[in-house]
């Protein structure tokens, strides 16, 4: 169970607004499977900017990227869209779940996308992650009657439907209250130790951060500890 | 599995807001609904005001033309053949009216395949005496079985009945000016005098309205015997045959070639009648420039709501991007939408469309050069109701064409960070 399932070689990036500024400079690293690794730094420091990256929606920068052994980088957009569809599953700081939508469906969205179970097996595995998560109530409401960590819950739900290598998270907490945030940090942990999930959290709480496996700590655009 | 996921995040995204989804419909329903109940009753005028040439007009017309010889002897001799030859005050020659052997050509063209029907027709020149006074007027001799199957006579007998034309013996039809001036009911006694002075005494059995007013106050009609009779000549003389075809685009085809074979004059229906073709295109094109410019209105408004959906859904469309769908396919949802639009608005178009008109055509219309309608005349051609979906279609892809551009080019990075 130690395959690498993300890899980052020599990632610079640079902002050209106002004038020309190095966000990124040199960053290397893997994640290997069943990893619960967290991205912290000061604000500014880059660290978002590396997710993005990371995650393979931006694609402006030097370096390489590996998911799941596969290189990444100079994919084109339509193979990098099925790669996160299929590999990775996103939590952000915002729940962004669609409100035309029941929690269900919102679930089964990528699901769907990928197309590669029968409908029964996908709504199966929804209902399981939702039971596992503890929102099995929730499963039929629209996303505008639930609370923040409730909508969090979900997220991670829809993040986890396809079964992804890895989960990344921007700030899942950021916009909670502290029993939330618990609440959040746990089922993260609940999916490491019970599914072996491998998880990359940016945070810029302390205290999430010192109760994952491993802490990467950023600071001008360079990791300096991890 | 794909496709159905598409329609059913269209879908979700249309019945959010569908109050705005609604009046975009509802902007296409109204503009197909126009452009069907425009060109329906436009083409249906077109129709009526054609056929009341058109169905009186035979496809190609043969006769005899008075004019000089196209060869004069000169030219035939021999000796002269190296000359230039300049003759002065040529004449027409003796030419008759008269089509020659004018019963085998009918026989002969009957048999064409191409043919639909032919109706032989004499063309008389006559005086009316009406008291002391003359009134110059023509009186065809037709065939009236024939002209009513191939045009229509019947339809313009206004009153009497066109077949006493036959039945009773020296009869005539007088056109309704005709009658006016000559103050002849049915039934009454009309005294004519032929161009080579002879005298008659003709039973009216009815009055002919032709919608063209100038004409019914010359024209009047006899049967073919009853003119041969009062011209004294005999059963086989006709000046003009009347041919009517299966395809009246085929016309100056045949008419060319009835010219060569026949050696006879022949003139084809788009050669004499090139003006009402003319009208009918141009009226065409202004209902189909009116309609077409209500759909470019009802697509800028599909345009401007796919727009300001896309700036509302900006964070659903970063998070569809986010979890895994491309570009294409955000682009193929927002397709689907204005289709969804245009499908919807159309087909109530359609609808709409089709009750209009057949509404119009309920609406009473009464006028005296037209005695067969009744009501306004509407034209159901299926070909409207295609067009109109069809440019429905057309005119909602083109106006969602460039929102779901954008929305396929959200940045989903910026979207999320910009929170």
């Amino acid at each position: 169970m130690n395959s690498v399932i993300l890899e980052a070689k020599h990632i610079y990036k640079q902002f050209y607004d106002p004038v020309k500024f190095d966000v990124l400079k040199d960053i290397n690293f893997q994640v290997k499977a069943g990893e619960f690794v967290s991205v912290i730094g000061k604000s500014g420091c880059g660290k978002s900017t590396l997710l993005y990256i990371l995650s393979t929606m931006d694609t402006d920068y030097q370096g390489e990227l590996y998911v799941d052994g596969k290189k990444m980088t100079g994919l084109k957009e339509k193979e990098l869209a099925a790669v996160r569809n299929e590999k990775i599953g996103f939590v952000f700081q915002f729940h962004y779940l669609l409100n035309e939508f029941t929690v269900l469906e919102n679930i089964l969205l990528p699901a769907r996308k990928l197309a590669k179970k029968p409908e029964a097996a996908l709504k199966d595995r929804a209902h399981f992650l939702l039971k596992t998560l503890d929102i099995s109530k929730l499963a039929e409401k629209n996303p505008r009657q639930l609370s923040g960590g409730e909508k969090q819950r979900v997220a991670i739900a829809r993040a986890m439907i396809n079964e992804p290598a890895i989960i990344m998270g921007d700030e899942p907490t950021g916009n909670l209250d502290k029993r939330n945030s618990e609440i959040v940090f746990s089922t993260f942990q609940q999916l490491a130790q019970e599914f072996n999930q491998s998880l990359l959290i940016v945070t810029h709480d302390p205290e999430f951060a010192e109760r994952t496996n491993r802490i990467i700590e950023m600071e001008d655009g360079r990791i300096i500890r991890q | 599995m794909s496709k159905p996921l598409v329609i059913k995040i269209a879908y979700a995204l249309l019945m959010a807001r569908w109050k705005q989804t609604l009046v975009a419909a509802i902007g296409v329903t109204f503009s197909i609904t126009m452009f069907i109940a425009l060109l329906s009753f436009m083409t249906g005028l077109n129709k009526l005001l054609d056929g009341l040439v058109l169905n009186r007009t035979p496809h190609v017309r043969l006769f005899n033309e008075i004019r000089p010889d196209s060869i004069q002897p000169v030219q035939q001799a021999a000796e002269y053949k190296s000359h230039y030859h300049i003759i002065h005050s040529v004449k027409s020659g003796k030419s008759r009216q008269e089509i020659y052997n004018s019963g085998a050509i009918m026989q002969r063209i009957t048999q064409d395949p191409r043919v639909l029907g032919i109706a032989p027709k004499i063309t008389s020149q006559v005086f009316f005496n009406e008291g002391n006074l003359e009134i110059t007027g023509v009186v065809y001799g037709i065939d009236v079985e024939a002209e009513t199957r191939l045009f229509f006579f019947t339809d313009y007998v206004v009153k009497g009945q066109a077949s006493d034309l036959k039945n009773v013996a020296n009869s005539i039809i007088l056109g309704k000016g005709l009658a006016d001036k000559l103050l002849a009911d049915v039934g009454d006694v009309v005294q004519l005098t032929t161009s080579s002075g002879e005298q008659f005494r003709l039973k009216v059995v009815g009055h002919f309205q032709s919608g063209l007013q100038e004409l019914d106050k010359t024209q009047s009609f006899a049967s073919l015997n009853t003119v041969q009779k009062i011209m004294g000549k005999p059963n086989s003389y006709v000046t003009d045959i009347q041919v009517k075809l299966n395809d009246i685009n085929q016309a100056p085809k045949l008419a060319k070639e009835f010219n060569k074979v026949f050696e006879i004059d022949a003139e084809d229906i788009q050669t004499a009648n090139s003006q009402f073709e003319t009208g009918t295109s141009v009226r065409n094109i202004i209902s189909y420039a009116v309609g077409i410019t209500l759909l470019v209105v009802a697509g800028f408004g599909i345009y401007n709501i796919l727009n300001m959906m896309i700036y509302e859904k900006m964070d659903s469309i970063a998070i569809l991007k986010a979890t895994g769908f491309s570009g294409k396919y955000v682009n193929r949802i927002f397709i689907m939408i204005a289709l969804g639009i245009g499908i919807f608005g159309g087909l109530t178009g359609l609808l709409m469309g089709y009750l209009l008109s057949s509404l119009i055509d309920q609406i009473p219309f009464n006028t005296a050069a037209l005695p067969t309608v009744t009501t306004y005349p509407i034209n159901y051609n299926p070909v409207y109701y295609f067009i109109g979906s069809a440019f429905s279609l057309i005119t909602t892809y083109l106006a969602g064409y460039f929102p779901a551009k954008k929305a396929s080019r959200v940045d989903p990075v910026v979207i999320i960070r910009g929170k």
